[in-house]
């Protein structure tokens, strides 16, 4: 099957091209490094069948990070030699000169390149002109204007992309490169002056250090905010009256139906109270576990992804990352880090996976440990604001602080003792682009998706796990064992061993075992702090040994142990 | 005497003031490094405006051409500019 590639800088719109020639609702980002992995489609023109690849971003053929790397290997490897196959290079066209050095290495190289001059809309704005027809004769390939967002354009690349040629190779130097481009630029693109944007006054301010600040904390609280409302709305107006009106009556006659008192119905459904459905205390298959899933923790991940999404697609994340670069350096980060920590705060999961992105294994270490360590996700986060929201803001205050220090703490720590190096930040900070409405969304359906798909079979296994642990009497045992440490390190009663453990399996199961023991307040703070950062949930746990290893999830648990019981002792003392 | 005037007037990327322009003279990270700054726009020769500075060894942030790129404190060190 003939092959298209996609090849260009990152933040061009490959993505969005991708998805409208495939069909395919695909993930768009708009910093750099998202997309180290390959990912294809077919197209399909009358009555042939293409296959479509998205390339990573990448600035140049030379390989200096995983992304160019593995774009080089597969050009070389699929499109050398009368391969049957076109590279589509799509270009930035609001950011001629930089990306037109890879287009002349491309062309340079050999391969047969059709260019696509993406961001047609933006070229207004900035008050760009180019001359298409002067492009295309300069550099000999055929050169198509297109807005991939709005969906101009595409058309035209169907119809032409096989009017690439396979050229002769011209083995150029990196000045030489450069020296054409400019000869390219000074000829077909016009510049005129216009004042200063709003936009551009934006962007500018959100990189100096004042201004960038104070504009990363209105960002920071904004986020909280708008998660929280966006949650609680979901929570009261979608969910709640979802399981109460609609589901709950359903259990009730399942629940008849089983009759109390058998195995099944202890699995199924868990314990009754007042002969009622109680979703948090039931602890049974069909009643917790969905209910922990939809309608305590679902909410505030849409809400997250949500408000991420749009930072993300915004431009606005390298900037922030930006902001933090020194401060994470003195925990072994750089700036850049904070991407995979925020995604942490909506579930780990996704965080630790998203680590893939730092170059060094000792960054992916670094960051992976303090994100189980000390983000708590979005469960988390709902059940501490379930168990100490009663008691005013200073408790969730607390809390948010000790996971905060230990954050730092830990960081700091680790960054002097373990070998090696974090590299420097090099990153580009991308104009500010508003994405139209469905590619928002359809980010945030392909986030929620992954996180169901991920997340629910773990709950259901946690609750499962549970279910039988405690119908055969092994709780009990344990927390008798465990008793004088919790006694005396943590100041908690042994009733509290069971929800604790229970946070191996899942977190907000645990918090919500905690309400009916009747904690004290100092209790509550304690055994909320312990159970943030001790064992992250099981499928943090996997994730963790399947990108990590094995080695290195040992190393961080032992970290987590120590840290838990220095810090829950502690808080034990002082409160 | 051309030597000597030569140098003062070199200066590595962080020392350069907010708002000033300077050509680059040198890439010195090493190879992949400045290879890689070289694909971003950071070439010999090329003018950068410098955007701001975060205090403490903090990154930098310059204009080269219609891309802002943010630089960390220690390879900002070693890209050696002169004023223009």
């Amino acid at each position: 099957m003939s092959k298209i590639l996609l090849v260009g800088n990152p933040n061009v719109g490959k993505s969005v091209l991708f998805a409208r020639l495939t069909g395919v609702q695909v993930v768009t980002s708009n910093y750099p490094g998202t997309t180290v992995e390959l990912r294809r489609g077919y197209m399909t023109l009358g009555e042939e069948k293409f296959e479509v690849i998205d390339l990573p971003g990448t600035y140049s053929l030379e390989p200096s990070s995983k992304a160019e790397e593995v774009t080089y290997q597969f050009l070389n490897e699929t499109c050398q030699e009368d391969k049957d196959c076109v590279v589509v290079n799509i270009v930035d066209a609001t950011n001629l000169e930089r990306n037109l050095h890879l287009t002349l290495d491309l062309i340079g190289r050999g391969f047969p390149v059709v260019v696509v001059l993406n961001m047609c809309d933006d070229l207004v704005h900035r008050g760009i002109t180019i001359d298409i027809k002067k492009i295309e004769e300069l550099l000999g390939a055929p050169v198509i204007s297109a807005c991939a967002v709005t969906g101009m354009g595409i058309k035209a690349l169907k119809e032409r992309f096989k009017e690439a040629r396979p050229r002769e190779i011209k083995r150029q130097g990196h000045d030489e490169i450069w020296k054409a481009v400019g000869m390219v630029t000074s000829q077909a693109q016009t510049l005129t002056h216009r004042h200063h944007t709003l936009r551009e006054m934006l962007e500018d301010l959100s990189i100096r250090p004042f201004s960038g600040i104070l504009i990363g904390l209105g960002v920071i609280y904004a986020t909280f905010k708008i998660v929280r409302v966006i949650g609680e709305g979901l929570i009261a107006h979608v969910f709640d009256p979802i399981f109460n009106n609609l589901y709950a009556p359903v259990l009730e006659k399942f629940s008849a139906i089983l009759g109390q008192g058998n195995l099944w119905h202890h699995i199924l459904i868990g314990e009754l109270t007042d002969g009622k459905i109680d979703f948090k205390n039931s602890i049974g298959l069909l009643t917790t576990a969905p209910y922990v899933e939809f309608d305590m923790v679902l909410p505030y991940i849409i809400a997250f992804y949500l408000v991420l999404g749009l930072l993300e697609d915004i431009g606005y994340l390298p900037r922030f990352a930006l902001l933090l670069d020194s401060v994470m350096h003195k925990i072994g980060l750089h700036g850049f880090a904070i991407i995979p920590i925020l995604l942490g705060f909506g579930c780990n999961v996704p965080g630790i996976m998203a680590t893939r992105v730092l170059e060094s294994k000792r960054e992916r270490f670094i960051a992976s440990t303090l994100i189980s360590i000390a983000v708590p996700c979005a469960a988390l986060q709902a059940m501490i604001v379930a168990l100490l929201g009663g008691y005013g803001f200073k408790p969730i205050f607390i809390v948010g602080l000790s996971l905060f220090s230990s954050w730092v703490v830990i960081g700091f720590i680790l960054n002097k003792t373990l070998k090696g190096y974090s590299p420097e930040l090099v990153l580009e900070i991308p104009p500010y682009r508003f994405p139209p409405l469905h590619i928002i969304f359809s980010k945030l359906w392909m986030r929620v998706k992954e996180f169901i798909v991920d997340a629910f079979p773990f709950v259901i296994l946690g609750v499962l796990m549970v279910n039988l642990l405690s119908y055969v009497q092994f709780f009990k045992i344990i927390s008798n064992f465990f008793e004088p440490a919790m006694k005396a390190i943590l100041g908690l009663p042994k009733e509290a061993v069971f929800p604790l453990i229970i946070g191996f399996l899942r977190k907000d199961i645990a918090a919500g075992l905690l309400i009916p023991l009747s904690l004290s307040l100092k209790q509550l703070i304690v055994s909320c702090v312990v159970l943030s950062m001790s064992f992250p949930c099981i499928a943090t746990f996997i994730i963790f040994f399947k990108e990590l290893g094995l080695k290195y999830l040992i190393a961080a648990t032992a970290i987590m142990l120590s840290a838990t019981l220095l810090v829950g002792g502690f808080l034990n003392l002082v409160l | 005497m051309n030597n000597t005037s030569k140098q003062i007037h070199q200066m590595p990327l962080t020392h350069l003031k907010r708002g000033q322009k300077a050509r680059i003279v040198e890439v010195a990270p090493g190879k992949q490094a400045s290879q890689r700054l070289s694909s971003l726009g950071l070439r010999m020769g090329a003018v950068v405006v410098k955007f701001s500075a975060f205090a403490l060894r903090g990154p930098v942030t310059v204009k080269v051409g219609s891309t802002t790129l943010a630089l960390g404190h220690g390879v900002a060190e070693k890209v050696l500019v002169e004023p223009c």
